[in-house]
């Protein structure tokens, strides 16, 4: 299982790697920390200098690891909208799933902590949406699979006004239509 | 003199409490949470009944709560009274002078139909030892608090020169339950919180109501469908339409001043929030900004000429003000990290916002001539400012504990109320204008 997971941090670094050159991302903090857990998980397992894996093993696994597919939340910063590096692979993992089965339709609900005001809130939601959209489309997904909507601070998954509830608030939900 | 003013104040606080249990059975009680430091005492004797049976409705009891509850009087109790006049010539100034009351207003309901009835006010001052306000109105059982209001709101200007707003509404949203039984409401209820009734509910989010300026429609946001559209709702009938239903965010309604046109936001697919000119009418759609960021939560100037906007275009949210033309916009706040959701004042020369204050978000009011920022209230999480159609106060959502709560403050920060619920969270008030006659 550790060396499955292994497999596919590095086949998203490839997936990664791969769209860097040909597009640039609309937002720099998204370009410098995605690509950067990409080609750390790389040379780590450079580093255990395992040639018994194939390359079909790995396209395999990339399509069906549980853990990053099961993953149907992102969490951001206060007031931010940029991906933190630690979902690089969650993405891949959904960008490839999307990309395999064109008839796959996502949506991505975006929501926001209860700080502010209310409209500027469902355009903070809306913006970090569009964030994973760009994304995804960037990774191989048809723009016709994936809509969005922002439900701001309306919809809070936990009910407090702490720093720990406000940060559960702070999200992304992806969720499959079909 | 001073000893005795604090007596009054409390026991105008004591009248306050005690009205709040009668009305129990009210989504919204009043309390005065923070009093000016100038409290006239004053007098609403009881007011006679000319009738059968009992009087249907305690006009006086209204009246008196309208007063105390401007946080600017202090009604006596009732026992203290040593004369319960409801006729001019009955009024004894002397027994008024030594209580300290330095105005008493009397009156009278009179039965003139089966379903028509006569109310007649007067009110004295005491100093003076004159009649300052004479009135005579007629009503019916259905519309009897509402002149009791409309009374309360005469009685209000005469003393203070400022236009009472009692007998206006206010709307709110309501969020009750939680996961599948989360049930989301939209209100319409007296300013005092009586009266309320609900005009729309949902099982997904409602949000953003605004009063057309008749006072008879309401435009809000609702995700009954799974994305957001745009209603607009008469209230009298309960019908509506959707106006706005375009793929991404429909937000951020706001009526002009002529109740011709919406401001409203519109987010497209690829999800870049600007602000529109939606004509109701002839269905002509008008963009007026056009920045990469998010630029929302419009605001009509009472002339009809500029929308004030939420942008952060700049970095962080800031205020900004745009000619319905189109064109440059214009930053308006520059003080503080965080400026959103203006709203205008009825005069045009005041915007109140939602500010950051170290960290704290509070309703504060910006003069647009000297550009000063003064906060005006003091919790963490305060928003969706709204102001009365005197100009003189504001309505916003507050956090009371856990519960989303209303609060009402005075522009110059001295009187704060809050509007205690029920139910669940209540939030988003919105004042609507003056009624109509």
């Amino acid at each position: 299982m550790k060396l499955n997971r292994l497999l596919v941090v590095l086949m998203a670094g490839i997936l990664l790697a791969a769209c860097q050159p040909k597009n640039t991302l609309p937002n720099p903090d998204v370009n410098d920390t995605v690509p950067g857990s990409g080609s750390e998980s790389g040379s780590s397992s450079g580093m255990d200098g395992s040639g018994s894996f194939s390359g079909s093993e790995i396209a395999d696994d990339s399509f069906g690891d549980q853990a990053a597919l099961d993953s149907m939340i992102i969490y951001f910063d206060f007031d931010k909208a940029d991906l933190r590096a630690e979902y690089g692979e969650i993405i891949a993992a959904h960008a490839a799933r999307l990309a395999n089965d064109p008839t796959l339709r996502m949506r991505l609900e975006g929501h926001a902590d209860e700080r502010g005001s209310r409209e500027y809130n469902i355009g903070l939601g809306e913006r970090r949406s569009q964030a994973i959209r760009r994304i995804l489309l960037l990774q191989g997904a048809a723009a016709d699979q994936i809509s969005t909507v922002s439900f701001g601070e309306e919809r809070p998954a936990a009910f407090g006004s702490d720093e720990e509830s406000m940060k559960l608030n702070r999200r992304v939900e992806i969720k499959y239509l079909n | 003199m001073r000893i005795k003013l604090q007596f009054q104040t409390l026991a105008a606080i004591l009248i306050a409490s005690l009205l709040t249990v009668s009305t129990a059975r009210a989504e919204l009680d009043i309390v005065i949470t923070q009093g000016t430091a100038r409290v006239a005492p004053i007098a609403v004797v009881p007011f006679g009944w000319t009738g059968n049976a009992v009087a249907p409705m305690d006009i006086s009891g209204v009246i008196n709560a309208d007063l105390a509850r401007s946080g600017r009087f202090g009604p006596i109790p009732e026992a203290d009274m040593l004369q319960k006049p409801s006729a001019g010539g009955d009024v004894d100034f002397d027994d008024w002078s030594i209580l300290g009351v330095e105005v008493v207003i009397i009156g009278r309901l009179s039965q003139t139909a089966e379903n028509g009835f006569s109310l007649q006010f007067q009110v004295f001052d005491v100093f003076r030892r004159t009649q300052i306000l004479g009135y005579r109105m007629t009503t019916t059982r259905g519309s009897m608090r509402e002149a009791a209001h409309r009374a309360a709101d005469m009685i209000f200007e005469k003393l203070t020169g400022i236009p009472g707003v009692f007998a206006t509404k206010i709307a709110y949203i309501t969020a009750t339950g939680k996961g599948s039984a989360r049930q989301y409401s939209l209100i319409v209820s007296d300013a005092d919180g009586e009266n309320e009734r609900t005009v729309m509910e949902s099982r997904e989010p409602i949000m953003s109501p605004s009063w057309s300026p008749d006072s008879r429609k309401l435009a809000y946001v609702s995700f009954e469908g799974g994305q957001s559209a745009i209603f607009v709702q008469t209230l009298r009938t309960g019908n509506r339409i959707k106006v706005s239903g375009l793929p991404g965010i429909n937000g951020a309604p706001s009526f002009s001043p002529d109740g011709d046109k919406l401001a409203l936001t519109l987010g497209g697919a690829d999800g870049n929030p600007d602000i529109h000119v939606l004509d109701l009418r002839s269905r002509e759609l008008v963009r007026l900004t056009t920045s990469r960021a998010i630029d929302t939560e419009g605001s009509w100037s009472p002339d009809g000429k500029e929308i004030y906007f939420t942008s952060d275009r700049s970095g962080g949210p800031q205020v900004y003000k745009v000619s319905v033309n189109g064109g440059k916009a214009a930053r308006v706040t520059f003080e503080g990290s965080y400026n959103a959701r203006p709203r205008l004042s009825p005069d045009g020369k005041k915007v109140a916002m939602v500010h950051n204050d170290r960290g704290n978000y509070r309703i504060a009011v910006m003069d647009l001539d000297t550009r000063n920022l003064l906060v005006l209230t003091n919790g963490a999480l305060d928003e969706s400012p709204s102001f009365a159609a005197n100009g003189d106060t504001l309505i916003y959502a507050t956090k009371r504990g856990a519960s989303g709560v209303l609060a009402t403050v005075s522009v110059d920060g001295q009187i704060h109320q809050r509007l205690a619920s029920g139910a669940g969270e209540v939030r988003e008030p919105v004042w609507s204008s003056f009624p109509l006659n």
